[in-house]
């Protein structure tokens, strides 16, 4: 980085990349991460080093032609000592300095651009906001960090751009998040890392960073039909979510809009910030998240919405910016029959009319 | 040469001569070292049942703390004579079995037996009334996997009526609970068997004699497993039977 | 106070007449016995066997790796393959490897006892170690398990419909086989010493054995429990890891996790202890800072059951508590490094010869080091994220558990062949073995550490083509690595008829078990030894150069 000598570090990087003994270095936080790695490497060629020394001229001097009577020693506390304390140290500054990084790569800016990936068994679905899909690919912009937001369908996989030094689990039932900026055009890996059976192998993919111009045409070019959250305002409806989230003066279900990011009160008096990780669990679990002043009546969705419509709902709920947005989505749904669907014995939310707005 | 003959004939000798009773194994010293190492080696391999089902009580706890209302509604759901007279099998079990100990450091074989033969039926005791417990759960469709169904728990529960009928998202939480009383149950349940049989060849060994000749360490180091199978219930029953009884 | 030892004349060492060998005959006579030291052999042939299986799935996994797409065999064989070489090296050859062979032969006659406490679960032990093997031959046999040796669930548990039930039930088995060994080694080692044999007389081999004896106590039960919910799971449908019932995978992890990560002390901490009494004897000094060395052993059993979450930090845990795992990791590490060091400063004013266990030590010595460093950058959680799941992984755990574990059971073998067998091994060829060993393993999995920081995933039977010379160099290394495993296989069979008679201290070692004829009586000692002397007492041996050992017949 900054102390060695910028020509000299292009160098090194360019002939390691080329022999492909070595990634690119193709996002924001590899040189970071390449630094540790450099200065593991160091403590360790020293460390292997020192006992190499040790062990090389202590078994020349000491063989048994050069010298025949052993000198029985019992030891040195001043040693011990002293081999405790300094690896103590490199391993505390690998571990303050491997914790600062960590954090850096899990922590991501406030203004990311949300991707959602769906691992499956074997392939990666990819979901930009604006309603492109990809499978087993995943262009991005350089130079604007992007966050990945990351769940399985099925079974743990791990998404893992190797140019990028990121890697995360796709575990079933919850979300997990990466995030990461591309600052150099090209195309790199895309693995699968978690073995998730038959074509765990095959599960690899390309990560396509592309100039911010050359990723507006390809997001123009790509869409082939609602964007995510027009899909989850679908969804919204037909699953008949409005008939209590319709933000009127008594409506069942707490008023959604601006609620992403809003820091809720729960019955039991506590405060959680809304997130998708919420959205997802209240949406499955509704039982687990009952908010203060309202019945807990909300019905749970297990089992008929997929992690797909799970994403479109959250990122309609995203969106959510106004209440003339949930008006918009009373009226579009109006505007086709909603179904109902059964709703579970034991609740006791109304059924919603077409046209009405509250019960 | 004759120096090791001589060692090789000594040793020989010293075993005819030396008065120690059948049971001493030749690789101890003295009946005292046998003991003190079997009773240890009891203790170590209780350490390691603890361990066993440390795991369960590991997952108990973070899915009662995560799904409450459910761990109550399924505990509600048991029935709580069944696990009191089993816990009252127990520990009566566990003061037979004491008996039994103290039978056979007093060197009186009858006595042995018969608390031995009381231990045995109480443990088979509890072993019914598992079975008819288990029985009732799949009569319930409360088995986990097999025959599930929340349906019972989404109603009043006639014998709590202060409890809240669950939502469905909760009440098929109650699946985990019962996985978990399966769990631990059905693995305590396999301790007890294994108990149980092990106990039935020592009472024939009794019988003949074997423990009452000063050979004390079975018994004594057998009476430490009951007790720590007992005590394992005694920590199984108020976390599984006795969630939020108190209304 | 002279050192000098004149090693006895080979020509004129004779076999005892009388041993635990041909004390009694017949299959019987083997099988139904309580012997300490026919039970260590019984599993030295045991493990052997299913050594050569589990390298003959490595010799497959690098044969499909010489080329970059899955050519050679099918994805779902692939699986199948490393599946089987993971769980027969770990839980049927690493894990009871030293403990169960060396460890049983000599953890006795070091502490001075007859025989170990409790001789009939010594040999239940064993038993129940060849019945696990068993089902996992018949799980091979017909049709495999491709879960990997971690059993990931779900996978494992729902999306899988290969032999998961047997192989995790094998697993169980030899988990029970483990513990029953640690057991035994605790009691005794408490409760068997010999009068004057104190705590910090011991050899620092049975330090070793006891701090993981404590480890397989402790640790291996919860990996039982672990199986049993995963069998429940996929058997009747208990939901403990199901997210759509409500469970969770990641208490999978942590509860797997919980156990695996002490194993693998399990399998370092005894193979530590050879090289205590290998470097000690071959320098003909006591080792140095031997309290510090025994210390250490204890503590690295302690700290190793409070990291088990460093194998999780990519998979969602709080980030928080991932700090306090990673800097356990780096503390669990400094009392590695100090006992390398004590190791090499017993170098230090001693008189040093090279023979073959020497020199797997000295392979220990360097291999070790490297893959206990490379854990270091695992340990270090930002690096983590990126080497993770990589054949990074591959390439630390082959460097300890291959280039340490393995190296330091040779070196135990070879070491200690003349007390099992009263025969020598061939010298010249056997350090040839150890060489062609070492070159072989360098080649072999040190490439492996350049594939991970580039980002090649581990279990991928296919990868992109750029990845293909280093996989190429790796491969080539297996072969050598190959024939040095092959070669003591064939001399040290070689050496049981045609061997030179040992005599019963051939390298002039301290310790009670080179006080005693080789191989030793069944009860070990014509009378109990009382022992007056410090471990590794060069100066006492000295002194005890003018009598005899006794020998019968």
């Amino acid at each position: 980085m900054h102390f060695i000598s910028p020509v000299l570090w292009q160098f090194l990087i360019k002939w390691l990349t080329y022999f492909a003994i070595f990634p690119p270095e193709a996002s924001s936080i590899a040189p970071y991460a390449d630094a540790l790695y450099f200065f593991l490497v160091a403590i360790s060629v020293v460390g292997l080093g020192a006992v190499a020394v040790l062990v090389v001229t202590f078994s020349i001097r000491y063989r048994k032609e050069m010298n025949p009577v052993a000198t029985p020693i019992e030891g040195s506390t001043l040693l011990e000592a002293t081999w405790t304390i300094i690896p103590l140290i490199l391993f505390m500054i690998c571990f303050v300095w491997g914790a600062l990084l960590y954090f850096r790569i899990y922590s991501p800016p406030p203004n990311a651009m949300n991707i959602y990936v769906v691992g499956k068994q074997w392939m990666w679905k990819v979901e930009h906001p604006g309603g492109q899909h990809e499978i087993n690919a995943l262009h991005i912009p350089i130079n604007r960090p992007i966050q990945v937001t990351l769940i399985s369908q099925d079974v743990f996989h791990s998404f893992s751009i190797p140019a990028f030094r990121v890697k995360r689990e796709a575990i079933p039932g919850r979300y997990n998040t990466e995030w990461f900026e591309a600052t150099q055009v090209g195309t790199y890996h895309l693995f699968c890392t978690q073995y998730c059976g038959t074509l765990h192998s095959q599960m690899i993919g390309e990560v396509v960073a592309m100039t911010p111009e050359d990723y507006e045409a390809w997001a123009a070019a790509s869409i082939s039909g609602n964007s995510l959250a027009q899909n989850g305002e679908r969804l919204f409806a037909s699953l008949g979510c409005n008939s209590c989230h319709n933000s009127g003066p008594n409506a069942h279900g707490p008023n959604l809009a601006n609620v992403y990011g809003s820091h809720l009160q729960m019955k039991n008096g506590s405060f959680v910030t809304v997130d998708d990780a919420f959205l997802r669990d209240t949406i499955l679990n509704p039982t687990m998240h009952e908010v203060a002043g309202f019945a807990p009546i909300m019905p749970t969705y297990q089992g008929q919405v997929s992690e797909e419509g799970l994403i479109d709902l959250v990122e309609y709920i995203r969106r959510l910016d106004s209440q003339y947005r949930i008006e918009q989505t009373i009226d579009n749904s109006a505007a086709q029959p909603i179904q109902t669907g059964a709703t579970p014995p034991g609740t006791s939310s109304p059924s919603l009319a077409p046209g009405a707005v509250k019960p | 040469m004759d120096s090791h003959t001589v060692a090789a004939q000594t040793a020989e000798a010293a075993h005819t001569e030396h008065e120690h009773p059948a049971f001493l194994r030749h690789h101890f010293a003295s009946v005292e070292q046998q003991r003190e190492t079997a009773t240890f080696g009891m203790w170590l391999f209780l350490l390691t049942e603890i361990m066993f089902f440390g795991g369960l009580f590991c997952a108990y706890l973070i899915f009662r703390n995560w799904y409450y209302p459910a761990f109550v509604d399924g505990s509600h759901s048991l029935h709580i004579w069944a696990g009191t007279l089993n816990t009252t099998l127990l520990i009566v079990s566990s003061f037979t079995m004491a008996m039994g100990v103290h039978a056979s450091e007093t060197r009186m074989r009858k006595a042995l037996v018969g608390w031995c033969i009381a231990t045995i039926i109480l443990g088979c005791g509890f072993l019914c009334v598992k079975a008819y417990e288990w029985h009732d759960e799949w009569v319930e469709h409360h088995v986990p996997g097999l025959n599930f169904s929340p349906e019972g728990f989404m109603k009043v529960n006639p014998d709590y009526p202060a409890d809240k009928p669950l939502q469905l998202d909760m009440a098929e939480k109650t699946q985990v609970y019962f996985s978990l009383y399966f769990a631990m149950t059905g693995m305590h349940a396999l301790h007890m068997i294994i108990g149980v049989s092990l106990l039935t060849i020592l009472t024939i060994r009794a019988w003949g004699g074997a423990y009452t000749s000063g050979h004390v360490a079975p018994v004594e180091n057998f009476g430490l497993y009951w007790h720590f199978v007992d005590i394992v219930w005694i920590f199984l029953f108020p976390l599984l039977y006795l969630i939020s009884r108190h209304q | 106070m002279s050192t000098i030892v004149i090693l006895p004349d080979q020509t004129t060492a004779t076999l005892p007449k009388v041993s635990y060998l041909n004390k009694e005959y017949g299959l019987k006579s083997w099988l139904l016995t309580g012997d300490h030291k026919r039970i260590a052999v019984l599993y030295m042939i045991s493990i052997t066997f299913f050594f050569f299986i589990g390298g003959a799935m490595a010799g497959l996994i690098r044969l499909e790796l010489l080329t970059p797409p899955s050519d050679l065999l099918a994805a779902d064989t692939y699986n199948k393959v490393f599946t089987a070489h993971g769980i027969i090296m770990v839980f049927l050859f690493l894990v009871p490897s030293v403990p169960a062979t060396i460890g049983n032969f000599l953890i006795p006659i070091m502490v001075g006892a007859k025989d170990l406490a409790f001789p009939k679960i010594n040999l239940l032990s064993w038993y129940l170690y060849v019945v696990a093997g068993i089902m996992i031959l018949c799980v091979l046999s017909f049709g495999g398990v491709d879960t990997g040796w971690t059993f990931t669930t779900p996978l494992s548990t729902h999306y899988l419909n290969t032999h998961v039930v047997a192989a995790g039930l094998a697993v169980f088995v030899a988990g029970f086989s483990s513990i029953f060994t640690g057991l035994n080694f605790i009691v005794t080692i408490h409760r068997m010493r010999a009068p004057g044999m104190t705590w910090f007389r011991l050899p620092l081999f049975v330090w070793s054995h006891y701090a993981a004896s404590i480890l397989m106590v402790l640790g291996t039960p919860v990996l039982a429990i672990t199986l049993v919910l995963v069998v429940l799971e996929r058997t009747i449908g208990i939901g403990v890891f199901d997210p759509t019932k409500g469970g969770d995978p990641l208490l999978f992890q942590h509860l797997f996790w919980f156990y695996s990560h002490p194993a693998v002390y399990i399998m370092i901490l005894p193979g530590m202890g050879v090289i205590s009494e290998v470097i000690s004897t071959f320098s003909r000094k006591r080792v140095f800072g031997y309290t510090a060395v025994a210390f250490s052993s204890v503590a690295i059993a302690v700290f190793g059951f409070f990291v088990w979450a460093h194998h999780m930090f990519v998979m969602g845990i709080s980030s928080y508590s991932a700090l306090v795992f990673s800097l356990l990791t780096m503390l669990v590490a400094v009392p590695s490094a100090i006992k390398i060091f004590n190791w090499s400063a017993t170098l230090y004013k001693g008189s040093i010869t090279f023979e073959t266990p020497m020199l797997y030590a000295f392979g220990f010595l360097g291999l070790f080091t490297i893959g206990g460093l490379t854990g270091v950058f695992l340990g270090s959680m930002g690096m983590d994220i990126h080497l993770t799941e990589t054949y990074f992984i591959v390439a630390h755990f082959h460097f300890v558990m291959v280039g340490g574990m393995l190296m330091a059971y040779l070196s135990g073998v070879h070491f200690w062949w003349p007390k099992i067998t009263g025969r020598m091994y061939p010298e010249g060829v056997s350090k040839l073995a150890a060489v062609i060993t070492f070159v072989g393993f360098i080649l072999t999995f040190f490439p492996q550490f350049l594939l991970g920081y580039l980002g090649m995933p581990r279990r991928y039977a296919a990868y992109p083509p750029e990845f293909q010379v280093l996989n190429v160099f790796s491969s080539a290394g297996a072969s050598v690595l190959g024939v040095g495993y092959l070669l003591p296989l064939l001399y040290l069979t070689w050496s049981l008829k045609y061997g030179k008679i040992a005599g019963p201290n051939p390298w002039q070692a301290t310790g009670l078990e080179w006080q005693i004829q080789s191989p030793p009586l069944t009860e070990n000692f014509v009378e109990t030894p009382i022992v007056t002397h410090e471990a590794y007492d060069y100066e006492w041996l000295e002194s005890k150069k003018g009598s005899e050992v006794p020998t019968v017949g």
